[in-house]
């Protein structure tokens, strides 16, 4: 055998590298998510609307369910309810906010859970391939073969409207889109080297899936659940309008839409203001996934 | 003494599946009847063209894919699936693409202390592993531990590879096509490296590469392949200075020489190896070979002891085979 010297690399830049030591991914994409203002922005909205319907007492003064014969249908900018009343003289920037509730709910609440779901089981179906696979794949499928809007009607026509519902329904629709989503990054970081090399030091399943694969997959993942809020919020006031999801008197933007419809000759900016905020929350939630997306999307 | 290592009649066949039921259409032998000793102390050396092979022995011999036949009996137990586990204390291998085979999302002290901490050995007791094994590698642990593999250089993320492999303290390390994808000079610090380690933890080292030179430079015994078969096995100054089999005088002539007089002019072999989907009979080399005569499609020629060391798969260094020169 050679003599050999110990080789220890020693750097010329060790300042410029001391900066940089060490930084990890999720630091790199909020370095990245700093500089890119229009997400910043719509981060910002969507907080505001969170405070907005978590605390909506400290952004409103009228009752949202105190109607009024004197006050019905009240233009924009009418002293006392400056966003106007609805048909029943109810305050509309009330409902509004306290709709937000129910909106954002029936819109989150279902992506969040469908993540879980999804997620689960698309990581399974990813990594254990072959019967397992097979099996949940087709079963996807099935879900898969029926647009979202019509599965989600269905499913509440069958087990009835109220809030509990369209959330179950929504999340049986999008668990579908999710299984695929996690079942295709998974498959592919499944196959990579250093995930042979995991299984090469005698690792099980479970430590593989924890240390090696969800921390390479949960980002994509993550941010098509993001893109897929807005899709709910959507299918949420849709039901609602259609009237299989909340049920009145309760606020929901979907609901307002469909009650304001009437008055849509009478006073249109008033009967299109819920849909503004649909509109509104959903472009946030787009923008943001977009701008995460970007960000996550950092060259290693 | 019993050699470390003892691999007999290793198989993988890979059906090709195609159509609407799956139906196994053709089967890729990848790698058909291996049998190899590997001694302790020694650096094997597998060479061979793409796809003859290496790298799915390599899989097989660390279970990464599951054999079809063959037993692989590792000091003097044997290996199956179930007992893999105990056996990756003792066995670990190199991968050669440095970047893709270390976790991006990982610091890399991680990914070393990860086998560590996978057979139960504590946290702090894992990470002060992998310190040192960054330091045996020749890396500064305080500069290097919390790094991420896109930080590295090709040369320096291979060494932690090395070190990732070293967590485990195995007596076998299969480095396959480890320094393949390093600029030379890099490939050249690694390489002695790899000297320097096997000298200092008592290792053994199988060793695959297409590039010809390395292995002479650093094997003990050299392993020669061809379509999933082994046709040449034997010391190293043997095979460089005396090879006996036709396809291994092709192979060593066509390596690039510094020495002007012995450029070769024409090619040693023509066109691609043939399809590992229907390998020729008989003798696999028979189409390429200058020498094939009509016993060498009828016979497949075994492994055959040789008189200066090793043993050849030819019919013409087998007295009585038929082949008019035998």
């Amino acid at each position: 055998m050679t003599e050999v010297p110990a080789l220890t690399i020693t750097e010329p830049s060790q300042a410029t590298r001391r900066a940089q030591q060490g930084k990890g991914y999720w630091q790199r994409v909020w370095e990245r998510l700093q500089r890119d203002k229009v997400t910043l922005a719509m981060a910002a909205i969507l907080a505001l609307l969170l405070v907005m319907v978590v605390f909506p007492a400290w952004f409103t003064v009228h009752d949202p369910y105190q109607a009024s014969v004197l006050h019905r249908l009240k233009p924009v900018g009418y002293p006392g309810h400056w966003l106007g009343t609805d048909e029943v003289g109810r305050d509309l920037w009330s409902r509004m906010v306290y709709g937000g509730r129910l909106s954002l709910v029936a819109g989150v609440l279902p992506v969040f859970l469908a993540f879980l779901i999804g997620g689960f089981l698309g990581i399974l179906a990813g990594y254990a391939g072959g019967l397992i696979n097979t099996v949940i794949m087709r079963l996807v499928d099935v879900l898969y073969a029926f647009p979202s809007i019509l599965l989600a009607i269905a499913i509440t026509g069958i087990l009835g409207s109220g809030l509990k519902n369209t959330i179950l329904a929504l999340t049986i629709a999008f668990v579908p889109p999710l299984v695929r989503i996690s079942e295709a990054v998974t498959a592919q970081a499944r196959h990579l080297d250093f995930v042979e090399a995991a299984r090469a030091s005698g690792a099980g399943i479970f430590r593989i899936l924890y240390y090696h694969i969800l921390n390479n997959v949960l980002g994509p993942i993550l941010v098509y659940a993001t893109s897929l809020i807005s899709v709910g919020i959507i299918l949420a006031a849709g039901l609602s309008f259609l009237g299989l999801g909340v049920t009145p008197p309760n606020p929901e933007w979907g609901l307002m839409l469909n009650n304001l419809r009437q008055a849509l000759w009478v006073d249109p900016v008033v009967a299109a203001l819920p849909g503004v905020m649909i509109f509104i929350t959903s472009m946030c939630f787009n923008l943001l996934s977009d701008g995460l997306r970007q960000a996550m999307d950092v060259r290693l | 003494m019993t050699p470390l290592l003892v691999v007999d009649g290793l198989t993988k066949h890979f059906p090709l599946r195609s159509g609407l039921f799956k139906r196994s259409s053709a089967v890729v032998q990848a790698v058909d009847n291996v049998s190899f000793e590997v001694n302790a102390g020694e650096t094997l050396g597998i060479v061979g063209e793409s796809g003859c092979g290496k790298s799915t022995t390599a899989r097989l011999l660390m279970h990464l894919v599951p054999a079809d036949h063959g037993t692989i009996v590792f000091g003097g137990t044997p290996v199956g699936a179930s007992s893999r586990r105990v056996l990756y204390r003792q066995m670990q291998m190199v991968f050669q693409d440095s970047y893709a085979s270390l976790n991006p999302r990982l610091p890399v002290a991680m990914s070393i202390a990860f086998g560590p901490l996978v057979h139960g050995i504590a946290g702090p007791a894992a990470r002060a592993r992998a310190m040192d094994l960054l330091q045996a590698v020749g890396l500064d642990p305080a500069l290097f531990a919390s790094r991420y593999p896109h930080e590295l250089s090709g040369g320096q993320r291979q060494r932690v590879n090395v070190a990732r492999a070293l967590a485990l303290e195995p007596r076998l390390l299969i480095l396959d096509e480890a320094v393949s994808a390093l600029d030379k000079s890099i490939e050249a610090q690694v390489l002695n490296l790899l000297i320097d380690l096997k000298a200092r933890f008592d290792l053994t080292y199988i060793f695959i590469s297409h590039d010809l030179n390395v292995v002479r430079f650093i094997s003990d015994r050299v392993m020669v392949m061809y379509l999933g078969k082994i046709v040449e096995l034997g010391p190293v100054d043997r095979i460089y200075r005396h090879p006996k089999h036709p396809y291994t005088t092709a192979l060593l002539s066509a390596v690039p020489s510094m020495d002007p007089r012995r450029r070769t002019v024409k090619a040693p072999l023509s066109g691609d190896p043939p399809n590992p989907i229907n390998p020729p009979s008989g003798c696999r080399f028979r189409t390429r070979c200058p020498f094939a005569e009509p016993i060498c499609q009828e016979v497949s020629p075994v492994l055959n002891m040789v008189e200066d060391g090793g043993a050849v798969a030819c019919h013409m260094l087998m007295p009585g085979s038929g082949h008019t020169r035998a």
